[in-house]
């Protein structure tokens, strides 16, 4: 029965480690975003032998169901410009960053794996991970904490809301001032209402509206 | 099955993201590789998480299981949540004032 467990964990472990080469990797972001549900799905499976179903359910519903298709909205809003070109600009500076960081890290690896020895894991006790336990845990432990994320997840969203709308509003109505205050300026005297004709309006054409210089 | 396997992916995975964050270009890919990141820190927690309850449960304390690490784990995705919104409306923005997702043409305070 363990090498079952061992071959999960293997299997999991690969497809994680593809998947997440292909989000680094992929120069079209939808397929990075692929790349990334993928692994997200086998990090899943991992926290379901880990005895963490609670979280494996978490994972699914949050990370694949809204973070990947919140990025899967954003790639096919902005279109072909979210494919950005190859470029060799500061190739060499960036790889050498990269390069370090994965160093580093392998340094730290090596160093760590010496002091560490095999740590096999008992079995928990069977409730270990369930809705139940974990929310337990959660209210009895972690209350405040639980109560200040949702605080921090209204203000992420109002945040958010703020900064994709951006000024286009303002922006708007400065222009809108800009090019209309001088036109209208005589009209107001003269008391007479005039037809702006835009492009857009096809019906400037039949009354004789003035068009906009 | 041993808690290093865990800790060895989990290193590998957060290595993986590392590389991707520090050498694209592309900020939605950017934040993709941080998205790797975050999942490698929650594989690495829940995983000792299950090594202490295994602990636990065969010694005399009978305190009920501790979840400190899964709850953990469960913050951490309420704040990538968070995180991604912030950050593909800030990516918005910049596409719509620049016409690029890329990072290094986001110098606005630059000039």
């Amino acid at each position: 029965m363990s090498w079952l467990g061992y071959a999960y964990f293997y299997i999991c472990a690969a497809v994680a480690i593809g998947g997440a080469i292909t989000t680094v990797a992929a120069r079209n972001p939808i397929r990075g975003a692929m790349g990334l549900l993928t692994m997200i799905l086998s990090v899943a499976g991992l926290f379901l032998a880990l005895h963490a179903q609670f979280l494996a359910a978490i994972q699914v519903i949050v990370y694949a169901g809204a973070i990947v298709v919140l990025f899967l909205f954003v790639i096919m809003l902005l279109g072909p410009s979210a494919t950005s070109p190859r470029d060799q600009r500061d190739l060499v500076a960036r790889s050498i960053g990269a390069s370090l960081f994965g160093l580093v890290f392998a340094l730290a690896g090596v160093f760590v794996g010496r002091t560490l020895h095999p740590v096999t894991m008992l079995e928990p006790s069977s409730d270990f991970g369930g809705i139940d336990a974990f929310g337990r845990s959660l209210f009895a432990d972690a209350l405040v904490p639980f109560e200040l994320s949702s605080a921090l997840l209204v203000v992420a969203v109002v945040g958010a809301l703020a900064v994709a709308r951006g000024r286009q509003g303002e922006n708007a109505l400065k222009e809108y001032r800009n090019t209309e205050a001088p036109a209208d300026a005589g009209n107001r005297e003269s008391g007479t209402i005039r037809l702006v004709a835009t492009e857009s309006s096809p019906l400037a054409g039949e009354v004789g509206g003035v068009t906009r210089p | 099955m041993t808690v290093d396997h865990y800790i060895l992916l989990s290193a590998i995975l957060f290595t993986i993201g590392g590389i991707g964050f520090l050498s694209r270009r592309n900020v939605l890919v950017a934040l993709m590789s941080l998205e790797v990141m975050l999942n490698a820190v929650n594989l690495a927690l829940v995983a000792f998480n299950r090594a202490q309850a295994g602990a636990l449960s065969q010694s005399s304390f009978s305190g009920g299981t501790a979840h400190t690490g899964q709850v953990f784990a469960f913050f951490v995705i309420a704040v990538e949540a968070a995180e991604v919104a912030v950050g593909l409306a800030i990516v918005l923005s910049l596409f719509r004032i620049k016409r690029t997702v890329r990072s290094d043409e986001a110098d606005l305070l630059k000039n």
